[in-house]
């Protein structure tokens, strides 16, 4: 690899992804976070979001109110809606006419077919999936000794250092591992949506609009995308959601979730499912929490006949209080929970239903 | 027609513990799998062979010698032939130094019709190997492929790409990549015509150093790896939580009222 200047790559690159011209909330999320991290590197580093898309720059706005000091802006018909080919021509090349030192995505299907194409169209370093990111080795041994495991004794919290540390979760959340690139730039990560903390949204903020206008051509697309279908069933906001209520394979049949969903209705919250549940058939899969469903932080998470696997609970254990319903004492979701209730569901969820 | 299959032998990571004491991995007695996602881009190769017989399903595999078990049983399965990159050059290899080496073994294979990879590794857990490779070879790419119907006359693809939220159909002339989740198929178990296969001397399994595969070797293992895993630790285990006091249902659930009332948390 050709030994790059790192003097010349500068600012934090965020890649705003939207559909059909609506902002994820990935977006907003990773600006607030590009936000916090530019503000601990050097009053230099500004944060950009990159808007991809055919006639989107209403969305500059959002962009600039979660974070933004600046807003790439990358608008052509043959961008309208996601391509490989197109999206990653036109990124690469913004990339290396601005050269940002940092750029994160988020890790959407979207996300996380396009950035690993980047990264190896420009020959640098991509972490996945990444929960925490750090720029100052100081916050970093702060987030590990209130987090983790990790014995920080050989860190030295005044290194100048200010490479991205990115953490993420492997072997099904079982080990977390901080990746760094340290010789490539710009750093990439992808980022899982619903983990980092938005800003207050700051009204009336603006900043600097640029706009390149991308070299494409109809040849530069090799996929040809004939539609695109939205899923009949009603969105399931999970990750915004403050109380969840789930349910699992202890439900024993689909009839369990109405009462599932008679007790979400009840206190307000939304209906959750462990994947046994959604493998017997007995909800739709966009109700799965953990590894391979969504992430939450819910304010209260009630998991209701859920064992809590670990892939399970790597999506859901940073929930601020967690009560368990559960027969078996010994259940893991039962150990982890700050209010474990032993006893028959059945029983327990119409209870919850009259008093709460 | 020709298809490669990329394949990873992972630990069960549903079988991994972790040791309390040193807040690190148990590995010892885990089993080693065919990685899951793997498993459904094979079977799909596999269809594609069951409807036109003439088809040629190749699987290549990059890890350490025993990843030979794991490439027996995609051949008891199926498969024509394996390949194993096996070399210590390769080794601590990330996702971009890891699709380096299977795009020169890929193209070491030569020409073929259409490759498939997982969307994501149980272990590594990163789903970029197959966006790379499909980079490397200066391939079209679909990941996330929940359904495929080969199309005009085999020279092209229909896909379903899930979403989030839904699928986009999406048609790819051939050769392309694309990346199988679980919906894909149901993968098949193996045949005992096909173990017995596999269990010859002679079966197509071969081991392939990074010579053979002529693969830079400033593109390669731990050294040329633009990440590196910088520490690794386990999560911290949170303070131990109650079991709510009650004789009854009605009790319990009053006990739990009035403690999450009392800590302004309802
Ligand atoms: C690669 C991979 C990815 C995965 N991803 C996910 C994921 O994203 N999300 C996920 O949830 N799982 C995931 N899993 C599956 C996970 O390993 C577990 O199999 C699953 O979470 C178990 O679901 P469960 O807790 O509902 O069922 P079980 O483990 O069967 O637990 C049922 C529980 O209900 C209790 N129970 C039974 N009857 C009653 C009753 N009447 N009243 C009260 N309690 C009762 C039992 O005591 C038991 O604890 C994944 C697995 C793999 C291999
Ligand atoms: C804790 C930890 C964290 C890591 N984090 C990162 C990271 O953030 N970024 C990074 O670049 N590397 C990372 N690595 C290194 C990475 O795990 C390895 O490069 C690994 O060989 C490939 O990545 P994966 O397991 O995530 O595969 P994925 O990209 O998830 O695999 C997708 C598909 O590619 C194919 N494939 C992948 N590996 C092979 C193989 N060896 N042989 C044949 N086919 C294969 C399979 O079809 C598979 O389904 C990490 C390693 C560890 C131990």
């Amino acid at each position: 690899m050709d030994q790059m200047k790192f003097s010349d790559y500068k600012d934090i690159w965020v890649f705003a992804e939207q559909r059909n011209g609506v902002l994820a909330n990935v977006a907003t999320e990773l600006l607030s976070e590009g936000y916090r991290l530019s503000r601990e590197m050097d009053s230099n580093t500004k944060v950009c979001a990159v808007i991809v898309g055919s006639d989107v720059s209403g969305l500059a706005k959002d962009c600039f109110a979660y974070g933004a000091d600046s807003v790439i802006l990358i608008e052509h018909p043959l961008l309208e809606t996601y391509t490989t080919d197109a999206y990653t021509k036109v990124i690469c090349d913004a990339i290396g006419q601005y050269k940002p030192e940092i750029v994160l995505y988020g890790a959407t299907y979207i996300g996380r077919d396009l950035a690993p194409r980047i990264a190896a169209r420009l020959d640098v370093g991509l972490t996945a999936d990444c929960t925490h990111l750090d720029v100052k080795v100081a916050s970093y041994i702060r987030y590990a000794q209130e987090n983790t495991t990790l014995d920080t004794s050989s860190l030295d919290p005044a290194d100048p250092d200010t490479s991205l540390l990115m953490t993420r979760p492997a072997f099904g959340g079982n080990l977390m591992a901080t990746i760094i690139s340290r010789n490539t730039r710009p750093q990439m990560s992808t980022v899982r949506p619903g983990v980092m903390s938005r800003i207050d949204a700051r009204e009336n903020a603006s900043g600097e609009v640029i706009r390149i206008e991308p070299a494409l051509a109809e040849s530069d697309i090799r996929t040809q995308v004939l539609k695109a279908v939205k899923a009949a069933k009603e969105l399931v906001n999970l990750s915004d959601a403050d109380i969840i209520v789930s349910g699992g394979r202890g439900l024993h049949s689909p009839e369990g979730f109405r009462l599932i969903k008679d007790l979400a209705d009840k206190v307000g919250g939304v209906v959750g499912a462990s994947r046994a549940a959604v493998d017997a058939g007995w909800i739709d899969p966009s109700h799965q929490v953990g590894q391979t469903g969504t992430t939450v932080k819910p304010q209260i998470y009630i998991a209701c006949g859920i064992s809590g696997a670990i892939q399970h609970l790597a999506g859901m254990q940073n929930s601020k209080i967690i009560i368990a319903v559960n027969k078996d004492p010994e259940a893991p979701m039962m150990t982890l929970a700050d209010y474990a209730i032993v006893g028959d569901l059945y029983k327990v969820i119409p209870e919850m239903i009259a008093q709460w | 027609m020709k298809i490669i299959v990329c394949a990873k032998q992972v630990p069960d990571t549903t079988e991994i513990r972790i040791n309390p004491e040193t807040g690190t991995l148990i590995r010892d007695g885990v089993p080693s799998i065919l990685n899951p996602d793997d498993s459904n881009a094979l079977e799909e190769a596999l269809r594609i062979k069951d409807e036109y017989p003439d088809t040629h399903v190749t699987v290549i595999s990059m890890g350490p010698p025993q990843a030979k078990e794991m490439l027996m049983e995609c051949m008891a399965k199926g498969a024509d032939e394996c390949i194993l990159i096996s070399d210590r050059a390769v080794g601590g290899s990330d996702t971009w130094a890891t699709s380096n080496a299977i795009a020169a073994a890929v193209r070491k294979v030569g020409a073929f019709d259409l490759i498939f990879a997982g969307r994501q590794a149980i272990d590594g857990d990163t789903a970029q190997v197959g966006p790379q490779i499909a980079e490397k070879l200066g391939l079209p790419q679909v990941t996330y492929v929940k359904e495929m119907e080969l199309v005009d006359c085999e020279k092209a693809v229909m896909v379903k790409r899930a979403l989030e939220d839904g699928y986009q159909e999406i048609k790819v002339e051939l050769p392309c990549m694309l990346t199988a989740i679980k919906d894909l198929n149901k993968p098949r178990y193996m045949s005992v015509k096909g173990i017995f296969k596999a269990c010859q001397p002679d079966a197509p399994i071969r081991t392939w150093s990074a010579a053979d595969i002529e693969v830079d070797l400033g593109t390669v293992g731990l050294k040329a790896s633009p990440t590196n895993v910088y520490k690794s630790f386990t999560p911290k285990p949170k303070d131990p939580g109650v079991f709510v006091e009650g004789e009854t249902p009605s009790e319990q659930v009053e006990n739990l009222l009035s403690e999450l009332k009392k800590k302004h948390i309802v």
